[in-house]
């Protein structure tokens, strides 16, 4: 929060798009958002997988062969790393509520964290799961 | 006299609290329900299906989605709020989203109690 008692002063302006680039912190928050997006226009995808997976037997089996196609495999994948960035960089902004690593030099390591951790999970649980 | 839009955010803490609220208990969902599916002995219709129709999990997992909707709710609320400035497509977009939402709650209800 700026201090009140302080005079409005004119402020450098530096908006060159080619040199600017968004600091590690904004770009975790973008990805947030866009993750969050991408969840919820497929949220009904995978409703409708569940759906399959839970009712019987047989639509198990159509259940397999849908997530067994490598394009559905594909989609799934990068849904796999929008929820665990959502996961992720949603705990980080818990905590930055919390007051929780607010410093400079905590928020760009907690959002270097948050990009290194969603991405190995989900290189780990997709291997897995695959 | 403060502004306040008939398609802005809804001016108070209630719903920055819920989204804070849904989050804490779905990311502690998800640990429960990741441990318990990476744990089922073998991943068929009997062992997944069973996963769901114990009544404790099947009460946590409904949370889950009652989580989702609202949670989802005001994350997209906010997205229109940022990008789109006219009123009228905005409330519309608003309303389409409350009724999808809506929807995918009652749809993830049913599956949950048909099991």
């Amino acid at each position: 929060m700026s201090e009140a008692s302080v005079a409005r002063k004119a402020r450098p302006k530096f908006l060159d798009l080619r040199e600017i680039r968004l600091p590690l912190p904004g770009i975790v928050s973008i990805l947030h958002r866009i993750s969050g997006a991408g969840l919820f226009l497929l949220l009904p995808f995978l409703l409708y997988l569940f759906d399959l997976s839970v009712s019987s037997p047989e639509t198990f089996a159509t259940y397999k062969a849908i997530v067994g196609h490598p394009l559905v495999k594909l989609i799934l994948f990068g849904l796999l790393w929008a929820y665990l960035h959502h996961f992720c960089a949603g705990i980080r902004f818990l905590l930055l509520d919390l007051h929780k690593g607010i410093e400079l030099e905590p928020a760009r390591q907690s959002a270097r964290l948050v990009l290194i951790v969603s991405l190995t999970l989900t290189v780990i649980l997709g291997v897995w799961l695959w | 006299m403060v502004k306040r839009l008939v398609v802005g955010a809804h001016y108070g803490l209630r719903d920055w609290l819920a989204q804070r609220a849904t989050a804490t208990y779905m990311a502690l969902y998800t640990i429960v329900f990741a441990f318990a599916a990476l744990t089922l002995p073998k991943m068929d219709y009997e062992h997944w299906s069973a996963l769901f129709s114990g009544g404790l999990m099947r009460f946590l997992t409904f949370l889950f989605f009652m989580s989702l909707a609202y949670h989802a709710w005001v994350g997209v609320r906010d997205i229109w709020m940022d990008y789109v400035k006219p009123l009228g497509l905005r409330l519309a977009l608003h309303l389409i989203t409350l009724f999808l939402l809506v929807g995918y709650a009652g749809w993830a209800a049913k599956i949950l109690w048909r099991l």
